[in-house]
């Protein structure tokens, strides 16, 4: 492979958090759709940002969730700032159970990313029912919280694997 | 002396996560969070510069977005191309099979208008809507269950209005709920938080259309309880919201299980331009 080539694999490899997480903001896009008139959609973002804050750190910076944040407001119509606040708990949570958390397990963090999510979600729902007289979807802040959960596993597998192929893609250079 | 050691690990580990910048973090998260609540109170401030600034932002961000998401709907566009092209043959067996006088029916339409016209003279009633619409291009469609808005190319350099009613072609899909300089956002008809008066014709009875995150069809809101409303009757704007022009068709109604649905005549999945009342 050309050098050039591998520079921009590697760059694709180590930016991969980052380039997932703004397609995702800027985009909109949530992988939802309707089975039976039953909305099934997953909030793809909550599942980058815990995965990758819980595990690899060094990989997703705080400012980038921030501006991600920001954007996915403008795009979502959501007040301007409330997604930032919301990414931004989760780092707290899930950097909060980083240290608390001497072996990675994956049963744990998955069960440790419903209780994440459902606090923030909860958080993000009373803010705009207070501050900004929007009405609570409790069907919604549900359903997207319990499907996001039922395919974190299969999502961190993937993450896994892509992270570790950055690895190898080091060890060769 | 174990419980006050593990409340001790259980603070640090609390200002660990929030006050530790950790390997290549620039910000802490305790700033980024004082941060976005302070950018989340501005949203109290609706004029001045705070709203120039919000306006700019939202342009900014809906051309990146535009950009990024335009090979989805290049792959999006070709999908629907295709199925078009697939049922061609079909639709024109139908339209050959129809017998269309349209020629009469144009004829037949102008003698109504100008009788209406007459009408309206004789009660003296004024038109309060511009009945010219603009041209504009979709930026992005942002289509989930909980979310029907489209962004438009046009904003309030171009004299969108709020509130402006927004058509495909003939029919009525929505209306504009946010002005940026250069760009608008159009709340679709089926949209969760969408409610518009509309008036089923020839019944001739006043109901809300809500919607309900559905693509094909909305739900009728206030009806009375002892309607005769019939399958494929036709539903218009009644304009009585002030807002919204009167008499533009919306779709016509379906029963399903005893209930009444408004199933759209646009395809909201499929719009490329839109034209919007100025």
């Amino acid at each position: 492979m050309a050098r050039g080539n591998i520079k921009f694999y590697q760059f694709l490899l180590n930016g991969f958090p980052i380039i997932l997480l703004f397609f995702f903001a800027l985009t909109g896009y949530s992988l939802s759709f309707q089975i039976f008139k039953f909305n099934i959609s997953f909030n793809l973002i909550h599942l980058i940002v815990f995965y990758w804050v819980l595990r690899k750190p060094e990989m997703l910076g705080y400012g980038l969730i921030f501006f991600a944040g920001i954007i996915n407001d403008v795009v979502q119509n959501l007040p301007i700032g409330i997604s930032s606040i919301n990414y931004l708990l989760l780092c707290v949570i899930a950097s909060f159970f980083r240290t608390r958390t001497l072996v990675p397990n994956l049963i744990y963090d998955w069960v440790l990313f419903f209780i994440a999510i459902l606090i923030v979600s909860s958080i993000h729902f009373t803010v705009l029912a207070i501050f900004f007289d929007r009405s609570i979807s409790y069907g919604a802040l549900m359903s997207t919280a319990f499907f996001s959960f039922l395919i974190y596993p299969a999502v961190a597998k993937l993450f896994n694997q892509i992270y570790l192929l950055g690895l190898k893609q080091k060890n060769v250079e | 002396m174990s419980t006050e050691t593990s409340r001790d690990d259980f603070i640090i580990a609390i200002r660990s996560a929030f006050l530790k910048k950790g390997n290549r973090q620039k910000f802490s998260l305790f700033t980024l969070l004082i941060i976005s609540i302070l950018v989340l109170s501005l949203e109290y401030f609706k004029t001045g510069p705070v709203n120039q600034f919000r306006s700019i932002t939202k342009d900014i961000i809906f051309r990146g977005s535009y950009v990024v998401s335009s090979p989805f709907k290049y792959v999006k566009n070709k999908y629907y191309l295709f199925q078009d092209h697939m049922s061609m043959y079909e639709e024109f067996s139908v339209l050959r099979d129809k017998d269309l006088d349209l020629d009469s029916l144009r004829k037949e339409v102008d003698f109504y208008k100008s009788e209406n016209a007459l009408l309206k003279n004789l009660i003296e009633e004024r038109d309060l809507f511009s009945k010219e619409y603009m041209l504009t291009k979709i930026l992005l469609d942002k289509q989930s269950p909980y979310l029907k808005s489209l962004i438009i190319n046009k904003g309030q350099k171009n004299g969108v209005k709020l509130g402006s009613a927004v058509k495909d072609r003939l029919y009525y899909i929505g209306k504009v709920v946010n002005v940026n300089f250069l760009s608008s956002r159009v709340l679709l008809a089926n949209d969760l938080n969408s409610k518009i008066p509309i008036i089923i014709e020839p019944s001739g009875i006043n109901a809300i259309l809500s919607g309900n995150g559905n693509d094909d069809y909305a739900e009728l809101e206030y009806l009375p309880t002892d309607n005769d409303i019939k399958e494929n009757e036709i539903v218009y704007t009644s304009g009585s919201d002030g807002t919204i022009p009167a008499s533009i068709p919306v779709g016509k109604i379906i029963i399903q299980d005893n209930k009444k649905y408004v199933k759209f005549y646009s395809n909201l999945n499929q719009l490329n331009y839109v034209q919007v009342n100025k």
